[in-house]
């Protein structure tokens, strides 16, 4: 199947429009109408790194004519270059995930005492329920801690409302701006209005010192503008469109924002709402008002009591977070059961299924090595974020800790420490290409420094491949494709202090295991660069590649190549009646079997197979 | 016509259900309707259990469906039919690809997957159309076409002219292979009732 061509769509569309009209209107996902968004709002600079769900922005962003776009190695490199620009008199926007915005806090705050020049985003992509991350902290409370107005739209056509709309305010009032988005904002397609593009403003250099040079004695002075200027903020939130009442009937009123303002219209589509579309800072007068004509509030918002908190201590009584739950991501019926139990009907019970658990994919090069890493006995292996993460699962079951980019290699060296003689040749720290650029490299070098005996593994795929394939400074390619220098993984090691490099193919799993055991029980720092790429990136997925299949008769049931976790590898459980039936030894509890049409030729099976039952397909 | 609906899409990442409910919401959205479609994209992509929403009407607020209110269910695989079961009424349809994915549990020989399942739909009165829909991609010479075969199926049920979803594929797939999806497309929309 190709992929979909949405450009031909938008060019052809053929049908009879009510809803839909193909002059004004797109059908985009939340993330594309934020791209188109910042295009519209003149945005000329953007950099951001990739993570779920915030990374199509980016991508699409790049595709403007107009836009400078690019892949930071992490996202405080890529805030700081929006700041940069911002300075520069440009709009600038920076994109991330929710702990992107932790790694990007430092300069977010001082960003907070600066201000702007020209208008400065902040596109922050929350993911309540961990679809894809490892918490699911709510950043709306980043805005209150930082001082800076947040946004929240509703769906994609607000979202992409909303980008020009921010580089407004951030203008006016001196300061960034952060918009906060979700899952089912990013990733939810939409009828979206197509727009123009403003008057971009242009570049130049302004020295501004008592403004951008952020030391002791100007800061306190900006630490005053900041208050004035939250202030102002307060003053706009009370006028702005976006902050509305809608009105209704019944005693029950709601306050909402975001994604859950269209589980409250749904669930309760008569009632009185007021939404925020501006959540800090909070319109306390609109507030007020809109509290005293209804005689039960409830706020609706998910993950933290954010909104609920503030209405509190403004000595408002409101439900909240006592009927809401605060974990996981809402719905129309979470919603809908808390504030009206006896309005759920009867539904079907879920049945016990097998659960079916995302995998690493047949030929992914990160089997190999985490298969090495398994059979190893006493080792610890401090893991990361990524594909990878998955050799956590059985039946691999290679990760023992797993918290934040570039924790691998830090959590490695902090527990060679702690354990002193008692660990060494046990300590391993792995983790991918992207992540060891974005916040491994430091760790690493305190690792030398500090005189660590971790061994640590660089799953070199050539791509940051979980997010969907982004390039990076190792790629050789830059965000549009185009050839840029690819970072010499080796060379940096070296450069870095480490005196063992070594390079292995894990699909070679012989070799591979070979050099763990040597590296591993070596007592001092090494680095083993595991590199084959992606079997994914369009190169690989074109490349002719060989197809394994069972020799069944040499199966003797060992049961070695299913243990991999290969997708494309199935073992049949056999009765002895059946084994014998089948040729077998009356023991022999089962055989595996390759299913062709997954086998993606790496060969990792037919390397452990001791029986020659696994063979290349044109070696028959 | 109905005037909202919503349809629900399952299978296992990489079978192109993405593909499958963006055909759909162009042709609800020809059709005249206001569409919101979610999809899961990330890590739940690598071959674990995947779902769209896709929600149609006058005016579509939320993007998910909620539970015991999908009004079709487009099942790509066995396991991942019975699965949405709470999302499902009485007067639901479920159009299912008949192709058994082993989950990993089963692959590795600590579970079984489990026998005449679609039983489970059948039992509660729950109209199943069960189709091998590689079967019918094959008949059209492209294996790769099982997805919109399962679009044909589901077209159904559906009030929207067939004509529609032919325009939209001639309006989105590429040239090549545009008359072998909507071939793909019209077998499947045959298969329900052959």
């Amino acid at each position: 199947m190709q992929p979909f061509d949405e450009a031909a769509f938008a060019g052809e569309h053929k049908g009879d429009d009510v809803g839909f009209d193909k002059a004004t209107d797109l059908w985009l996902s939340g993330n594309e109408a934020i791209a188109l968004g910042a295009w519209e709002a003149g945005v000329t600079v953007a950099s951001g790194y990739p993570g779920t769900p915030s990374t199509e922005i980016m991508g699409n962003l790049a595709r403007y004519e107009g836009v400078y776009a690019e892949w930071a190695p992490n996202e405080k490199v890529g805030l700081e270059v929006a700041i940069g620009a911002c300075f520069a008199g440009a709009r600038a926007l920076a994109t991330m995930k929710h702990v992107g915005l932790n790694v990007a806090a430092d300069p977010l705050f001082t960003s907070a005492y600066t201000g702007v020049r020209g208008g400065l985003v902040i596109l922050n992509a929350d993911d309540p329920q961990m679809h894809s991350s490892q918490n699911e902290q709510d950043n709306r409370n980043y805005a209150f801690a930082a001082k800076l107005p947040l946004l929240e739209p509703s769906d994609p056509a607000e979202a992409k409302e909303m980008m020009p709309l921010a580089y407004a305010l951030s203008e006016q009032l001196d300061t960034p701006v952060i918009i906060r988005i979700t899952t089912r904002i990013a990733h939810v397609k939409g009828v979206v209005k197509k727009g123009t593009r403003c008057e971009v403003p242009e570049a130049t250099i302004e020295k501004m010192p008592a403004k951008l040079v952020m030391l002791p004695g100007n800061a306190r002075v900006r630490r005053v503008a900041v208050e004035k200027r939250m202030a102002a903020a307060r003053e706009l939130a009370e006028t702005m469109p976006e902050n509305r009442i809608e009105p209704g009937t019944g005693p029950r009123g709601f306050i909402t924002s975001g994604v859950p303002y269209n589980y409250v219209k749904e669930a309760f589509p008569t009632a009185p709402v007021l939404k925020l579309g501006m959540v800090w800072p909070l319109p306390e007068k609109m507030i007020r008002e809109f509290a005293a004509t209804v005689s039960e509030l409830i706020v609706v918002e998910e993950l933290d009591p954010f909104i609920e908190t503030h209405l509190k201590a403004m000595g408002i009584a409101c439900h909240g977070k006592d009927i809401i739950p605060n974990q996981g991501e809402l719905n129309t019926f979470i919603v809908r059961k808390a504030v009206d139990p006896g309005s759920i009907g009867e539904l079907f019970a879920p049945i016990d299924l097998p659960m079916r658990p995302p995998n690493m994919c047949a030929g992914c090069p990160h089997r190999g090595l985490f298969y090495g890493l398994s059979r190893m006995k006493n080792i610890f292996i401090s893991g990361d974020i990524g594909c990878y993460t998955l050799g956590f699962l059985p039946p691999l079951s290679a990760m023992d800790a797993c918290v934040c980019m570039g924790a691998s290699i830090t959590m490695a060296h902090g527990m060679t420490k702690a354990l002193g003689k008692s660990g060494e040749g046990r300590i391993v720290a792995v983790l991918g290409d992207s992540t060891f650029m974005h916040s491994g490299m430091t760790g690493l070098l305190n690792t030398v420094y500090n005189n660590s005996y971790a061994t640590v593994i660089i799953l070199d795929n050539r791509t940051t491949a979980m997010t969907g394939h982004q390039d990076n400074p190792a790629s050789g390619r830059t965000i549009l494709g185009d050839p840029a220098p690819a970072l010499d993984l080796e060379q940096l090691c070296r450069a870095l202090g480490v005196k063992r490099v070594v390079v292995v193919n894990p699909h070679d799993v012989e070799a591979t295991r070979k050099v763990l055991k040597e590296e591993i029980e070596s007592p001092e720092p090494s680095v083993i660069i595991s590199r084959a790429p992606c079997v994914l990136i369009p190169e690989e997925a074109k490349r002719k590649k060989p197809v394994y299949f069972t020799n069944l008769d040499n199966c003797t049931g060992c049961s070695l190549c299913v243990q991999m976790g290969c997708p494309a590898i199935s073992w049949t459980p056999l009765t002895p009646e059946e084994a014998v039936a089948r040729g077998y030894r009356e023991k022999q509890k089962g055989f595996a079997r390759i299913a062709e049409n997954q086998c993606a030729g790496c060969g990792q099976c037919a390397a452990v197979c001791k029986f020659e039952a696994i063979t290349r397909r044109e070696e028959q | 016509m109905k005037q909202s609906g919503n349809i629900l899409f399952s299978g296992v990442g990489g079978q192109g259900i993405l593909l499958a409910s963006e055909l759909t919401a162009h042709a609800q959205l020809a059709a005249g309707f206001d569409v919101k479609k979610s999809e899961v994209h990330g890590m739940a992509q690598r071959g674990g259990s995947v779902e769209a929403h896709l929600r149609y009407g006058e005016k579509v607020y939320s993007p998910l469906i909620e539970l015991g209110t999908a009004d079709i269910l487009v099942a790509f695989e066995i396991l991942e039919a019975v699965r949405y079961l709470p999302y499902l009424h009485k007067d639901s349809a479920v159009v299912v690809n008949t192709q058994k994915i082993l989950p990993p549990s089963v692959a590795l020989g600590k579970a079984t997957y489990p026998e005449n399942i679609l039983d489970e739909l059948k039992n509660r009165q729950i109209k199943v159309v069960a189709l091998d829909a590689f079967a019918v991609a094959e008949s059209v010479g492209e294996p790769r076409t099982a997805n919109v075969a399962m679009v044909g199926a589901m077209s159904n049920f559906l009030a929207v002219d067939p004509e529609v979803f032919l325009q939209v594929i001639d309006a989105t797939v590429k040239m090549q292979f545009r008359e072998v999806n909507k071939k793909a497309f019209a077998a499947g929309r045959a298969a329900v009732y052959a």
